[in-house]
């Protein structure tokens, strides 16, 4: 049940990096593509976890936690650019 | 250990005049003549040994596995190179202590003296080839730095450039000659190399050999044709001329000839080789030197004459006559650099050294006219003077030689030419300035005694000359016995050090060349007259200049040919290379390229991941004009590929790479602020298909091999590692154990490399202004609000949180995914992030630390961690561990290894910082400057 239950989602997550892939190939515009971005690494942060479920490890916890905690970063960044261009000021 | 301190005491001493020189100038002097002087104390007990007939010698072993040791061997020539050195440098200090005027820096020369003067002994010491090979640049080296001593006159740095690069060069042909030498022998040790002469003379490399050495001596010792730096290196302090170039450096040369007689001499190629340069020198130079109006220019020609007299003598090859060329090169020192110091104390009190100007010193300064009257006299082979002795000696071994045949009178004749030249051009010493009436508009005038220490230097020296001259037999016999005993590294032969031996023809020549010289002054206005219109301004200098000019204009055409300061075209070039060497072996190999192992299975995320990353890669490449958007694109790429470490069992590599991404996109948006937001297409269609082509076969190339590798059954040396990680490094992580530990020295490396890329960065970005943008790319003014309320409040509570995962991360390094490196980039984005929500002023405020001490304290720490396994006696870089026991915690682990980590750490923290921070705080200076 639980091993239907990964592959299931596995799928899902699949598709939805896919869809984010997709958005940030469209656009339109900048902000779409960082936006796009940020939740290419949240969906990551999630098949990471499922990852360590599904071969029942923990290894793959830190990265997670890695995502999860400085992903946002490179977002905050190019935010930053976008509305100032200087991003350390 | 003494020998070893007779140089050490020089070089390391020659740090104290520049120091003593606040107390005064004669406090600098007194410092440079006690080194010296102890020097010399030093080398009483070694020399009354050599004198006993017992030479000293010394070894240390330094680098075994190459060959390199220290060899140090006092014997006879050594001695007397030693006492040469060392006696002349101290009267040489003496007089230059009244020589060099009060805008001069004192402390500078006499460093530099003494520089050269550690050096020197050093090239007389040695018992390495090597060895003395580096002490023979060293001399080149402090010649050049005396030279230009007065760097403000350009002839001074031209004499100097143009000195050093001959005998630079001249060393390194050397450099090659002395290793087929080691080649030959097998040893690079002088007293192996000076018992194998027959080995020698029979190896077929003899020859190459030979003259490779032979360049070296020859352009040492200023001989025809390299002799003209010597003329020009007379822009130097006369007492530099006085010792460097006359006395002792130039000497070398002949040293050498005369250390390695007894491997290299006895052939017919030496005999020719060197007796003919020898002659050709010998003639050239002292016909030449009557012709010099500049007193030093006459001297220098004279001192390029006697050397090839010497260089002569050696040549000849018979013991007699390698005997009366170290007698020579005692008789030359002592009545030339006396002479040079006499016409330094001329050129001090009249302000110049043309003899057309220059006359009837007689009348200002007889006791120095008396003194240099001697020396001239001595130089010129008069009777009673030691010159006259060695010059002698010389005429009589001429008239010797059976090599010659028929033509064995050639030698006698021109041996007799020179001296009457000889004679000549020292008479044009005494008579041109001392009488010949009267001085001709001087600089300084009237000219009158220096001061009254100036000259006893040149009273010691021309006591000497007569002492020699005189009484032979009881005063330079002993030193010239055990020196030229050593030279010809066997039994002396039977020769007699008396000023009469009955009226035989060496005699009839010296009163030929006596009358002949003194025949051909009085009639030198018909001569120069002669002279002028033969040979019209044949410069030696003006062809080494057009050749050096040459040099350089080729070399840079070179350079540009191959570095057009393209970076595309040197990457083309780069990759063209790489292509061409991978296609190589698999064009002309029939294998296929998939090995034996079969693929492993597909499953549909990895491919899925596998395509993204590249349709990212894709799309970065078309996009890369717009960069902002290429940037987002990149981040996909870095992503999946973390992810593919995850998929592969790598979370080091996962780690590490994700917090790089981070840093990296930070890093280059801050860079793009400054750049042009799009950038045009600038190659043609042509080019551009070209590029595509080349990069499609790196890449295809690439793929083909990691294929051709990863599908073949493959030993690694992994297993190693895993196997000894636990047991040998006390972590269970073996990356971070390959890190610490097996290959602690390459991390070490690494940060320090980093350390220095960092502190370079800083350097560049250091008062860097640069133009900044109004508004964003498509128009727009920029936002009003620096610091939005929502993010700098968020990320404020993140900091703490990061650095608690950072620690975490670090202490549990050694033994699960984490480690310094990792740590270090985690706790740089969570500051770099304060830097970016809160401003550069609000995050200083509140973290005072500078970078560069946190870099200096990360790699001092490393270091300092590989170091202390010294104290234990085990090699660099040992690490240990052990298990501890503490209450509550329960049982942890310490390794030194995490002391080392703990280096890397703090410089990945000071590195990723020093370089962020200072690119951020660009646009603050610019904007305080610019107002907006």
């Amino acid at each position: 049940m639980l091993n239907a239950a990964i592959v299931f989602a596995f799928a899902c997550i699949a598709a939805a990096l896919l869809l984010n892939f997709w958005r940030l190939l469209r656009g339109p515009t900048t902000p779409d593509r960082i936006l796009a971005l940020d939740t290419m690494y949240i969906n990551t942060i999630a098949l990471l976890v499922l990852f360590g479920i599904h071969l029942d490890l923990t290894a793959f916890f830190e990265a997670a936690l890695l995502i999860a905690m400085m992903g946002f970063v490179g977002t905050v960044a190019l935010c930053k650019y976008l509305l100032r261009g200087d991003i350390i000021e | 250990m003494n020998l070893l301190l007779i140089i050490l005491l020089p070089l390391l001493g020659a740090l104290l005049p520049p120091l003593a020189i606040r107390y005064g100038r004669s406090a600098s002097a007194w410092t440079a003549a006690a080194i010296t002087l102890a020097a010399l104390l030093f080398a009483l007990g070694p020399l009354v040994a050599v004198f006993g007939g017992a030479p000293q010698e010394v070894h240390w072993t330094w680098l075994p596995q190459a060959g390199l040791d220290i060899h140090l061997r006092l014997d006879g020539l050594a001695a007397l190179f030693v006492l040469l050195i060392l006696g002349i440098g101290l009267l040489v200090i003496l007089y230059a202590r009244y020589y060099l005027a009060e805008r001069d820096p004192m402390g500078r020369f006499y460093g530099l003296l003494l520089l050269f003067m550690g050096a020197m002994l050093g090239v007389a010491l040695s018992n390495h080839l090597l060895q003395l090979l580096v002490f023979w640049e060293l001399t080149s080296l402090s010649s050049f730095l005396l030279i230009s001593y007065w760097h403000h006159r350009s002839d001074a740095r031209r004499g100097a450039r143009m000195a050093l690069a001959i005998t630079g060069a001249g060393g390194l042909a050397m450099l090659a000659g002395f290793m087929l030498l080691g080649h030959i022998v097998g040893s690079y040790q002088i007293s192996v190399i000076l018992n194998a002469g027959d080995l020698i003379r029979a190896h077929p490399l003899y020859a190459p050999m030979l003259l490779l050495v032979l360049l070296g001596a020859f352009t040492k010792s200023a001989q025809f044709p390299f002799h003209f730096w010597l003329p020009h290196a007379m822009a130097a302090p006369t007492p530099v001329s006085a010792y460097l170039h006359s006395a002792t450096m130039v000497k070398a040369g002949v040293f050498l000839l005369a250390r390695l007689y007894p491997a290299l001499s006895g052939t017919e190629l030496w005999f020719f080789l060197v007796g003919g340069v020898g002659l050709a020198t010998l003639l050239f130079a002292a016909y030449n030197a009557l012709f010099q109006h500049d007193l030093k220019g006459l001297l220098a020609y004279s001192t390029i004459s006697h050397l090839g007299l010497i260089t002569l003598l050696f040549g000849i090859g018979t013991p007699l006559a390698a005997v009366a060329g170290v007698f020579h090169i005692i008789n030359h020192a002592t009545f030339k650099a006396s002479l040079f110091m006499a016409a330094g104390i001329i050129d001090h009190e009249t302000g110049t050294r043309d003899m057309r100007l220059i006359n009837g010193m007689w009348k200002y300064m007889p006791h120095t006219a008396t003194l240099a009257m001697v020396a001239a006299a001595a130089m010129a082979g008069v009777p009673l003077l030691n010159g006259f002795l060695s010059k002698e000696m010389f005429f009589a071994e001429t008239l010797h030689l059976s090599a010659l045949g028929a033509f064995s009178w050639v030698l006698p004749a021109a041996a007799t030419l020179a001296g009457i030249f000889a004679v000549a051009y020292s008479a044009r010493f005494i008579h041109d300035v001392f009488f010949n009436g009267e001085p001709i508009d001087l600089p300084k005038f009237p000219p009158h005694e220096p001061p009254r220490h100036m000259k006893v230097p040149v009273e010691i020296l021309v006591a000497l000359c007569l002492l020699v001259g005189i009484l032979p037999a009881i005063t330079v016999a002993p030193l010239l016995a055990v020196a030229a005993g050593a030279v010809l590294n066997g039994p002396l032969p039977d020769y007699s050090l008396a000023i009469w031996h009955g009226f035989n023809t060496p005699f009839i020549m010296s009163l030929v060349a006596l009358a002949g010289g003194i025949a051909l002054y009085t009639q030198r206005h018909k001569l120069f007259a002669l002279h002028d219109r033969v040979f019209p301004g044949v410069d030696a200098r003006a062809l080494f200049w057009e050749f050096i000019t040459w040099l350089m204009d080729t070399a840079h055409a070179m350079t540009r040919a191959l570095e057009n300061g393209s970076l595309q075209r040197y990457a083309a070039l780069l990759l063209l290379t790489a292509v061409a060497a991978i296609a190589w072996p698999f064009l002309n190999s029939t294998a296929p390229i998939a090995g034996p192992v079969p693929a492993a299975p597909i499953d549909a995320l990895t491919l899925l991941g596998a395509l993204v990353m590249m349709a990212a890669a894709v799309v970065t490449t078309v996009w890369q004009r717009q960069r902002l958007t290429a940037v987002i694109a990149l981040s996909v790429v870095g992503l999946v590929v973390s992810l593919t470490f995850v998929r592969w069992s790598a979370p080091d590599l996962a780690l590490t790479q994700l917090s790089v991404e981070v840093v990296t996109i930070v890093l280059l948006l801050l860079a793009l602020y400054f750049l042009p937001q799009r950038a045009t297409v600038d190659s043609s269609n042509l080019r551009r298909g070209q590029d595509l082509l080349l990069a499609t076969g790196v890449g295809g190339g690439v793929g083909l091999i990691t294929w051709a590798m990863l599908t073949r059954p493959y030993t690694t040396i992994a297993n190693y590692f895993v196997e000894n990680s636990l047991p040998g490094g006390g972590g269970a992580n073996v990356v971070n154990v390959i890190l610490v530990d097996f290959r602690g020295f390459d991390t070490l490396g690494e940060i320090t490399v980093l350390a220095i890329a960092a502190i370079g960065i800083f350097a560049l970005l250091d008062n860097l202004r640069l133009e900044m943008p109004a508004t964003d790319d498509g128009g727009r003014p920029w936002s009003s609000e620096r610091y939005p309320l929502v993010l700098s409040q968020l990320t404020r509570f993140l900091l703490p949180l990061a650095l608690l995962v950072s620690v975490y991360l670090f202490l549990r390094g050694h033994n699960a995914p984490g480690g310094g490196f990792i740590a270090g980039l985690v706790t740089a984005v969570a500051l770099i992030l304060q830097y970016m929500a809160s401003g550069i002023d609000w995050t200083q405020q509140r973290w005072r630390l500078q970078y560069h001490p946190i870099i200096a304290a990360g790699v001092l720490i490393a270091a300092a961690t590989g170091a202390g396994s010294w104290l234990y006696d085990r090699p660099f870089l040992t690490s240990a561990f052990g298990h501890f026991h503490l209450p509550l915690a329960g049982e942890f682990e310490l390794a030194t290894a995490m002391l080392f980590d703990l280096g890397v750490y703090l410089t990945v923290v000071g590195v990723v910082m020093l370089i962020l921070a200072n690119l951020g705080k660009l646009t603050q200076r610019s904007a305080g400057e610019g107002g907006t």
